[in-house]
């Protein structure tokens, strides 16, 4: 499962998306503006990350009125919960990178 | 280097370019630094050598196998005076020709299941966000 460990580890690699998924996980379901109130951003750039959250299976969405609440999805993060899965989307991450170098390297 | 309580990890990908041009990356330290690692590496067999990661650690190499265009294999050690922290491996690349240009493989081996904090090459933060990853898991089973 390559691909899931490459989106696993690219969603998660920006501080303030990670912040706010460990918030969640940490405090279970909370709306865009709970969250926005402690996140340090604006709430657009919050909606932004929950919906790179949400692509990834990591959070999922509850509309209630007119509110939306967010919630961790933990089992998303099954293939992070071992070493060699995680050795496993380092390697993949630093393939990304040689493959980016190789298309830039001269002949 | 390798007994049945250790593990191994094993990433694959096929690149259009042909080995010649992958060894060079997979060799030459500044284009090491660019993909992998700042290093002071040399394909040498026998060279020591560190790989410095953004996050502040330092894994000690030592060059295995040179085989050029073909393999290349180098121990990945990290040492840490707190032994649960400390890890022991061998990553071996073995590069083929294939029509579209190079089938790249490569395995890491020899780490113990039982060390999952000894993770080189995250940031410090990535890194904490593993350390409390399986108390996360933990709670979510509740």
């Amino acid at each position: 499962m390559p691909e899931a460990h490459d989106t696993l580890f690219r969603t998660l690699a920006d501080p303030t998306r990670r912040a706010i998924f460990e918030r969640l996980c940490r405090d279970g379901e909370q709306t865009v503006a709970a969250l926005t109130a402690r996140a340090g951003v604006s709430q657009p750039a919050v909606s932004k990350h929950l919906g790179v959250l949400k692509q990834a299976g990591l959070v999922r969405d509850r509309p209630e009125g007119r509110q939306t609440h967010y919630s961790a999805q933990l089992e998303a993060l099954a293939p992070l919960a071992d070493w060699t899965g995680r050795m496993n989307g380092f390697w993949e991450n630093r393939f990304d990178h040689l493959e980016n170098l190789l298309t830039r390297m001269d002949q | 280097m390798t007994s049945p309580e250790t593990r191994s990890v094993i990433v694959e990908r096929e690149f259009a370019f042909p080995p010649e041009k992958l060894w060079r990356a997979l060799t030459q330290p500044h284009l090491m630094e660019e993909w992998l690692m700042k290093t002071d590496f040399e394909p040498v067999v026998g060279r020591k050598f560190n790989l410095r990661g953004e996050w502040g650690g330092v894994l000690d190499g030592e060059v295995l196998t040179v085989e050029p265009n073909r393999t290349l294999a180098y121990t990945w050690d990290f040492n840490h005076d707190d032994p649960a922290y400390n890890l022991t491996s061998v990553v071996t690349f073995t590069l083929t020709p294939t029509a579209q240009g190079t089938h790249l493989r490569m395995e890491q081996a020899g780490f113990r299941p039982d060390q999952p904090q000894a993770f080189g090459g995250a940031s410090q933060g990535w890194r904490q966000f593993l350390d409390n990853l399986d108390q996360l898991l933990a709670r979510g089973a509740e």
